[in-house]
């Protein structure tokens, strides 16, 4: 006769007690229960008063006010604004314009940041304190700093439009902003487009060919010429038979300001060139890190196994440097995003200038409008917090294979 | 043996000299191997000094050589009175340093700023020599009596009582919110659908509230006594220096080992009350000087220690929050966190700036700048969790284990054995931190304070300076009194974490 072994207990009040209080048990719960009065107490207490305060101010709760007039002009818009739209069109307007500085700020400091890295990484021996010099400097100043000496003091010494500085002759840099060429669409345009989103299609296509072939029957393909041809070849023929897709109209001098062309206003020259060299001495930073704590024995083994040192770089060194690199890159990107709303500093129109600013001190909704442009920025960084843990699971699970 | 000494071999005449090998040290042997070694590096070296020239030399020139150093007001600085091109314009920043020093602060008060921060530096500096005793008592008097003396000497004004009385109202404000509370549902109870529930509650409510009422009746009675008196401050602060010595022998194990807690609580009150009568906090204090008129570094570096002192303590309340395994704690912990450290700082002070006043009630006002001061311990307390989290994950589980194994508590464990570690740990990382906070509180210009920023950009308007190189002058200068702070504090946390890692080190 054999003894089966018995099932453990099933210990149903320990668990719950577990998953109520945690390991204090029924401590934690107490002190569960007093910490929830005392946050309720807490939010009573803020929305009485919150409501006995705008009844005193006579002050409408809600996002009615949304679909009011705003009345004000914005002086750079990306969408058609006039003074007569709503205070919604208003919110939308700002936050275009803080996510074009975004992006524009964005591929600056990358550019910067990766070529002042690379200065701190050289083995010339000057290039390197440049590089030094220009993190230390750029990043021991506070940013609102910088961004305030761009606009109060640089940009506002640039000569007046007649005097303004050419840049080759395409576009002149004055005291009233940055004016350059604007593109005109012509007939050419839709195939042009549509010819080049088809090379790009192409091109991660035979990609995508290539790197199965090489992994699954070990052929290498050489596939960069056909997509060279996919990427530049087809949309220059397509030039050729439907002519060019646009024409640049060059602003002209006249009279005392510039015709033609378009003009970025001086507020948004001066916060991309603040935001983008502030995180491009980060991002320097991180990539010099990034590439540094790959052992060098990594690239050595690369050159025992017979491969150049281009494809040790590019095949062994950069993709480990990368798995270091790329959490902080993106954090430094959300911190520029979130850095921008500094414009408000130098009047901007981003979204916590001209939404959180200029429409607070009109409607005097404050509860609604500063809930609004924070739920912005969390989202932003949940969204990117959760693209990062997604990105941060794949790469432990592909070191985990 | 004749064979071998045949076939030896012994030199007779002398080696050619060879040439000395190539110089690889000193500046000779810098420029060889780093700088000229290679066309590409000539190439590059090239570069950079080209870069260096011309960006040093015009900055030396605008500092120094083109610089005006003396003159009344803006002829001076016009390039048609000096007669060549003019650079940084420095007689400006002689007339403007007051007002980026102290703000609009009186100038018959100014003593109090300069007597506060060379009690700063006095209290500061020894804390960062690790090399110095008493760190504990030190870090006591900079973090816990330093910003109570450094307010009163500050802001001025006095008080009306101590301990005792602070308690009693504090209770009593308390105790009427959870009356009003119950109240509200019993008036609710009247039209909602669960009225008989919502009267069961609110009925509960106002009963609790009634026994807190009866329960610190005592000492509100106490109070009210206290105030009739002649000299409140002094009598309540008896009562209070009583009750507190008996707790702290009470709870330091009576007898036995209280006489140490007992003493250390009297040597305590003893400080405060020399405090209070050497700034006479009893009868009125020093003349109030208002907020709004405070200004220039002063700002700055009020709200940057503020911050620092308040955000350490928020930051490792969050941590423990979140590593601690009490569901409700944990989640508002990990959304608190995520919350502040999701959206920009600028938003955070509009949000402590107009969203606040509405949130209290409608007879207290909050002074502006201890509004954004909430803004900011709250903004930075965010971030300091995640330093301290960090610190704390790098304990191994041994340490606490081995504590409970001995039988402490949590707390003890957590304040005796883990915390001590971890904060070690992070010393680098929370330093980081000032330095961001540092730079940040520049930001508070945008709501209406004047920081050093805030001033310096309010003196760009006054026509009587207007020369072409007045901004550029006050950047320069703004410039080199953030610099020398920020870097000075990169330095010594590079030299902190050298010293933490020094065994690691081969």
């Amino acid at each position: 006769m054999s003894t089966e072994a018995r099932k453990p207990p099933l210990q149903i009040a320990l668990k719950i007690r577990r998953i109520l209080g945690g390991k204090a048990g029924w401590n934690g719960v107490a002190v569960q229960f007093a910490f929830a009065a005392i946050l309720g107490w807490i939010g009573y207490e803020i929305v009485s008063n919150a409501r006995a305060n705008l009844e005193n101010q006579h002050i409408a709760a809600g996002f009615g006010f949304l679909r009011n007039n705003a009345g004000f002009d914005v002086n750079q818009t990306l969408i058609s604004y006039t003074g007569s739209d709503t205070f919604l069109r208003v919110f939308v307007v700002g936050l275009l314009n803080t996510l074009v500085v975004s992006v524009v700020g964005i591929v600056f400091a990358t550019v910067i940041g990766f070529i002042v890295a690379l200065c701190r990484l050289s083995p010339n021996w000057l290039l390197s304190r440049v590089g030094e010099i220009y993190v230390e400097v750029i990043r021991n100043l506070p940013l609102l700093f910088q961004i305030l000496f761009w606009y109060l003091a640089v940009l506002a010494a640039l000569p007046n439009p007649r005097q303004s500085i050419s840049l080759l002759g395409i576009a002149f840099l004055s005291n009233r902003g940055l004016v350059v060429p604007s593109p005109i669409g012509q007939g050419g345009l839709g195939p042009f487009l549509a010819v080049l989103a088809l090379g790009i299609v192409a091109s991660l296509v035979l990609r995508f060919h290539a790197r199965r072939a090489l992994f699954q029957e070990g052929r290498m393909i050489r596939i960069w010429p056909y997509v060279l041809g996919a990427l530049f070849g087809l949309p220059l023929a397509t030039m050729l038979v439907f002519g060019l897709p646009f024409t640049f109209e060059l602003p002209q001098l006249r009279g005392f300001n510039f015709a033609g062309g378009s003009r970025i206003i001086p507020e948004f020259v001066a916060l991309t060139v603040a935001l983008s060299t502030y995180t491009a001495a980060f991002i320097a930073e991180i990539v010099r890190a990034g590439i540094l704590s790959v052992h060098q024995g990594q690239m050595e083994a690369g050159s025992s196994l017979g491969l150049s040192r281009g494809a040790t770089l590019r095949l062994i060194v950069v993709p480990q440097a990368m798995r270091v690199i790329v959490p902080p890159l993106t954090n430094q990107y959300l911190n520029l995003t979130k850095n921008s709303s500094l414009a408000v500093a130098i009047g901007y129109p981003d979204l916590v200038s001209v939404f959180a600013g200029t429409s607070l001190s009109q409607t005097g909704q404050a509860i609604e409008i500063i809930a609004m442009t924070m739920g912005v920025y969390l989202l932003i960084s949940l969204l990117t917090s959760a693209v990062m843990s997604v990105y941060g699971w794949h790469v432990s699970r592909s070191l985990g294979a | 043996m004749s064979d071998v000494i045949s076939s030896s071999f012994v030199r007779r005449d002398l080696l050619a000299e060879r040439p000395a090998p190539v110089k690889t040290t000193g500046f000779i042997g810098l420029m060889r191997t780093r700088l000229f070694n290679s066309p590409t590096n000539i190439l590059l070296t090239i570069l950079g000094a080209l870069l260096l020239w011309f960006t040093i030399v015009p900055s030396v020139k605008f500092l120094m050589v083109d610089a005006v150093w003396s003159g009344q007001d803006r002829t001076a600085c016009l390039a048609e009175n000096a007669g060549f091109a003019v650079g940084a314009c420095w007689p400006y920043i002689q007339a403007k340093l007051p007002q980026l020093i102290y703000g609009f602060y009186p100038e018959a008060e100014r003593w109090r700023v300069d007597l506060t921060l060379l009690l700063a530096a006095v209290l500061l500096l020894p804390l960062l020599v690790p090399r110095l005793p008493a760190k504990g008592l030190n870090a006591g008097l900079f973090f816990a009596a330093f910003p109570v003396v450094a307010f009163f000497l500050l802001h001025g004004g006095g008080i009306k009582g101590f301990g005792l009385s602070w308690t009693a109202g504090l209770l009593q404000l308390f105790d009427e919110s959870i009356l009003g509370a119950g109240q509200a549902l019993l008036s609710l109870s009247k039209t909602s659908a669960v009225a008989p529930l919502l009267w069961v509650v609110g009925s509960l409510v106002v009963l609790l509230g009634t026994a807190i009422q009866w329960l610190i009746f005592p000492l509100t009675w106490l109070r009210d006594y206290i105030q009739g008196m002649g000299r409140p401050v002094w009598a309540d602060f008896a009562i209070t220096a009583a009750i507190v010595g008996l707790i702290a022998f009470v709870l330091g194990g009576g007898v036995r080992t209280g006489g140490r807690a007992l003493a250390s609580s009297i040597g305590t009150l003893i400080g405060i009350a020399i405090v209070i009568k050497l700034m006479g906090l009893d009868h009125g204090g020093l003349p109030i000087v208002a907020t709004n008129l405070w200004g220039g570094l002063l700002v700055t570096l009020v709200v940057s220690v503020t911050g620092i002192v308040t955000s350490l303590p928020i930051g490792i309340a969050l941590a423990l929050g979140r590593r601690s395994t009490i569901p409700l704690i944990r989640i508002f912990s990990i959304a608190f966190i995520e919350f502040w450290r999701g959206v920009p700082l600028i938003t955070v002070l509009f949000f402590a700036t107009y969203m606040l006043p509405l949130f209290l009630p409608g007879n207290f006002t909050v002074d502006g700048l201890v509004r954004a001061l909430i803004g900011i311990a709250l903004f930075t307390g965010a971030y300091q969790a995640e330093n301290v989290r960090g610190g704390l994950a790098a304990i191994p589980r041994g340490q606490g284990e081995a504590a409970a194994a001995l039988g402490l508590s949590w707390w003890k464990t957590t304040s005796l054995i883990v915390l001590p570690q971890a904060l070690r740990h992070v010393i680098p990382n929370l330093v980081n931190s000032f330095i961001s906070l540092f730079k940040d509180t520049s930001l508070v210009s945008i709501v209406a304070l004047f920081d050093l920023l805030g001033s310096l950009r309010a003196s760009f308007s006054d026509p009587k300076w207007s020369t072409p190189s007045t901004a550029f002058t006050g950047f320069a200068f703004a410039g080199i009194i953030y610099f020398i702070f920020c870097f000075g504090m990169s330095r010594y946390s590079l030299f902190v974490e050298h010293r933490l890692n020094a065994h690691r080190r081969n």
